[in-house]
Order: C-alpha cells, then structure tokens, then sequence
C-alpha cells in the first residue's frame, strides 16, 4: 500500500527516529532539548496517524507541555550546563553501547513477537471512553501502582529540595518579614 | 461527495475564524488603551490629539502599525541568533493553533449538507486546547534564554514556573464541567448547555460549575499573563520581561501572540462556562420560556442570534480582561505560587470531588 498516507507516516517516523538522534549526539544540551521536543511531537503525530487521539493529545500535553518544560527549566537555571564540557561529556563509551544494545533486542523482540490486534476496517471513533473504562476496571491495579511510583518520587523532590539534602529544616516559604 | 466543495468550507471556515480572531486582536490593542484611559483616568486615547482630531483614539494602533513595520529589526550581540529568531514563531504558532476547536456557531445545511462552524471538531477538543496552549511557553522561555540578558532570562524563568503551575488547576478545574456534559469535544459540551437547569436557568457551565469557574477564569489569566498575574513581564521589576531584548516585528509576534491567547482564552470560556452558541431559552424554531409562554422566530434569525451570542460573550470577556488589567495590582511572585498551588489546586481537587458525589447522587435517586 503505496500513497499520501505512507509518505505521512514516513515522514513523521524520520522526524521522530532523526529528532532522537540529534537528542543523543549534540553537542549544547539546550539543542537537545529542542530536538527532544521534535521527536515528542513526531511521537504524538504517529499517534494521529493510528487515530489515538487521546494518546495523541495527552503526548504533547505530558511531555512537551509538562516534562520538557521542566528540564528547560533545569536548563536553564543553571548557567554552566550549557557549557558544552558539563552538559554532555562523552564518557562509559563502551557500556552505553551494551546498555542500549541489549535494551533495542528486548524491545524489538517484544515488538516482533507481540500478536498486535489489527482493526480490519478503519474507524475514527473516540477512544477516551474506552482508554477511561479501561483504566478503571481491567488495569486499575498497574494504575494505582504507577500513581504510587509518581507519589514517592514527588515526596523525594520535596525532601531532596530542602536545604541539606533533607537533613536541615525545611525551606523557609513564608512571606518576608517586615 | 463533492471533494471541491468540502474543501471550499474548509478554507472559508479557516478564513472566517482567521478574520475573527485577528480581528478582535488588532481591536483589542485599541480597546486596551482606550480602558485604561477611561479607567484610570489617563490623558491617552481619549484627550490625545493630532491638531484637534482625536478619532477615538485610533491612532494610537495605527501609530504602533506602522512603528512594527519600519523599525530597524536587530539581534542583540550575545544572543543566541537561531533561538532568538525562533522564539517569535514558537510563540505565536501554538496561538494561531488553539482557534481551531473553538465552535462558534450550530451546525447550517448548505446545499443540502450539514456544516459545521468549527474549524476541526475533534474528539479530544478540550485535550488538544490544553495540549497546544501549553506549547506557547516554549517562545516566552526560548525568547528569555536567548536574548543572553538578565531580565529576559528571569521573565522566562517566571512565566514557565507560572504556566506549569496553573495548567495543572487549569486541566483540573476543567474536569467538573467534564463530567457533568460527559464528553471532551467541544460541540457536544455546548449542545448540552442547551437544556434547562430546574426548568428555569440555561443549563450553562457557570451555573452547574461554580467553583469550576472562578478557577478557570483565575488560571486563564495566569497562563495569559495577564495581570494580576503580569509577573513574566512585570515592567517595574523585569523592564518587559522575555521580550526585553526584542524590537519590531519580532516585539509584535510577540504582542500577537498574547492578544490571540486573550480572544481565544474569551471564546473558550464562552463556549465551557456561558453556553458557547447557545441564546438562553432559544430552541430550534423559537423561544420557549419558563412560564410557559413561546415565542416562534425564524431559522435564519434563530442563526444569526446564535453567531450574535458567542461573539457577544466572547467581546465582554475579552472586556473584563482589560477591565481587571487596569483595575487591580500585580500579585508578588512568592504569592502567586501559593496561590496557584495552595488554593487553587486543592480547590479544583475538592470541585472534582464533590462534583462525581452529586452526579452519583443524582444518578441513583434522580432528582
């Protein structure tokens, strides 16, 4: 099947698959972050092209409405980080490459042998509903599991954030006194 | 099926809300100095005058037109220049972006098909308002880190730490009218503000939502950037903030972008909270008020008073905006983070809450 609709596809999986190189060779970590913002959107674009629309819609808002912001941010508080020698050294040349070879086996194994239910006919139907049912009855348990992940990392922050790495007294929030 | 014909409305649909949107933008400048004229009491717009001719005031837009058009458009030395020029169109696209689900009149039969005024009616509507909004602070933060300047670096710091913070009451606070209208497109939540409420009041957003309102409204205007939560360009602490460093055309992308955010941000709120298209007590063929008493009126009037109530809802919002501009201070910065994350978001929690006890309630016992 040869048409419009593959040269979309094409197109969107070069600009993740390009995007998430560039993410991973560039040189000033600020670059990366935008071209990590470009893989997310192709990300989201693959999503439409597959009529996810929720998964499409919550994609950008998560990731590059919430979490991309937040590394910016990280970003640019600091202002040595875009100096090129802190922000990406390369360095552990050699068990990066086994790390990410032995992760690209488990997932295209998983990818190759997974049987994917294929919708014979097309249909643009909201998934929302369902995703939603779903969440709550079938899956509620891995659901609450992650939420109870988020929850801990969120009480983490809050303890690394305060002064001494959570040993000193909380950071003072009040309003200046007069 | 006739493609040409589909894609006809499409274009004219596009066209339309493009000529509305930008419309109000450019009256909306003029609006703005004219309020703060009359509101504090400036000499402006008002008393301003070119050998005795005011003209309404319009020359102050006309004056700002021309001054983007013809200054000279430089790059500051240490700026990043790729970023730099970039920072205008993250912007103002994701702005142009959010128009696109806003419906802003029921659905007409042309040539015998059903059109809907919208430029896309998605199923994720609301998600994607949310979803594409949120992409504008990339401009504020890239235009701050670019400029390689003190305080276009603080007014991006502020606006994104602002943003973040009041998407999440603004996503939550939401959530209520959600689950009240039972979908995320647009369309629908405005076809189900038509009912009544106890047969008396429109059955709008504002009445079913309370609380969810005044939260939205708040958050609105923090994501906005608009005062009192102006801090990402609050003059007297940051000169202008993000947009510092930025002259001509850019500066006006920049202004673009804002006031598109304000005239969306209007229609959005008319559409969640005030009905959207929907005239109180206006059906299909006609008015049928509460005591009984009916009144027949013509389709193309039926119509014509939709399309007149969404852009009547959306020009007073757009007003209320300028009038709290001028009417109260800026928040401190410390207090606008208490705010967006001690009150407004365990309120929006709470709506939520309360919200899902009475839809149950009503769904066992029916009243």
């Amino acid at each position: 099947m040869t048409g419009p609709a593959d040269i979309i596809f094409y197109l969107l999986a070069a600009m993740t698959v390009g995007a998430a190189i560039l993410v991973a060779i560039l040189p000033n970590i600020v670059y990366s972050a935008i071209a990590l913002l470009f893989s997310f959107a192709g990300v989201a674009g693959l999503y439409v092209y597959l009529s996810a629309d929720f998964l499409a819609a919550t994609q950008v808002l998560i990731y590059v409405g919430g979490i991309l912001i937040l590394i910016l941010f990280a970003v640019f508080l600091s202002n040595r980080i875009s100096d090129v020698k802190i922000s990406n050294p390369s360095r552990f040349h050699w068990q990066a490459a086994f790390i990410c070879l032995g992760l690209f086996g488990i997932l295209s194994y998983t990818a190759v042998s997974t049987a994917f239910p294929v919708k014979a006919v097309l249909s643009y139907q909201p998934t929302t509903s369902e995703i939603g049912e779903l969440l709550m009855t079938r899956y509620l348990l891995p659901f609450e599991v992650a939420s109870v992940l988020l929850l801990a990392a969120l009480i983490g922050a809050a303890m690394l954030s305060r002064p001494d790495g959570g040993r000193g007294r909380p950071a003072e929030m009040e309003e200046p006194k007069r | 099926m006739n493609p040409l014909f589909d894609i006809a409305v499409s274009v004219a649909r596009i066209a339309v809300f493009f000529a509305f949107v930008f419309g109000l933008v450019v009256v909306m400048t003029w609006v703005e100095r004219k309020g703060a004229a009359y509101i504090q009491d400036r000499r402006g717009p008002n008393r301003a005058s070119i050998m005795g001719v005011t003209l309404f005031g319009m020359f102050h837009p006309l004056a700002d037109a021309l001054k983007f058009l013809f200054k000279e458009d430089f790059i500051p030395d240490g700026a990043h220049r790729l970023f730099y020029q970039l920072a205008p169109m993250f912007a103002l696209a994701p702005a142009i972006l959010t128009m696109a689900v806003v419906p802003f009149g029921p659905p007409v039969t042309i040539a015998g098909k059903q059109v809907a005024l919208h430029i896309a009616d998605l199923n994720v509507g609301i998600l994607y308002l949310f979803a594409v909004s949120g992409m504008a602070v990339y401009g504020i933060v890239l235009a701050g880190w670019s400029s390689n300047s003190k305080y276009p670096l603080l007014g991006g710091l502020r606006s994104s730490a602002q943003m973040i913070s009041y998407e999440v009451s603004m996503g939550l606070s939401v959530v209520g009218i959600l689950m009240v209208f039972q979908s995320v497109q647009l369309s629908a939540i405005v076809r189900g503000q038509g009912e009544l409420l106890f047969g008396i009041l429109p059955r709008w957003g504002v009445f079913v939502q309370p609380l969810g309102f005044i939260l939205f409204v708040t958050a609105l205007y923090a994501e906005a950037n608009r005062t009192p939560f102006d801090l990402p360009e609050g003059e007297s602490e940051l000169v202008a903030g993000y947009h510092t460093e930025y002259a001509s055309f850019k500066f006006s992308m920049f202004m673009m972008a804002e006031y598109i955010h304000l005239v969306v941000g209007a229609a959005v709120l008319a559409t969640l909270f005030f009905g959207g298209w929907q005239f109180p007590y206006l059906g299909d063929s006609g008015f049928a008020f509460p005591g009984g008493i009916s009144v027949a009126v013509p389709a193309w009037a039926v119509f014509l008073l939709r399309i007149g109530s969404f852009v009547g809802k959306t020009l007073f919002f757009c007003w209320l905006y300028v009038w709290v501009r001028w009417t109260i201070p800026r928040f401190r910065y410390d207090q606008v983070m208490r705010l967006g994350w001690k009150v407004m978001l365990p309120l929006a929690l709470a709506n939520i809450f309360v919200t899902g006890i009475v839809l149950l309630l009503i769904d066992r016992g029916g009243f």
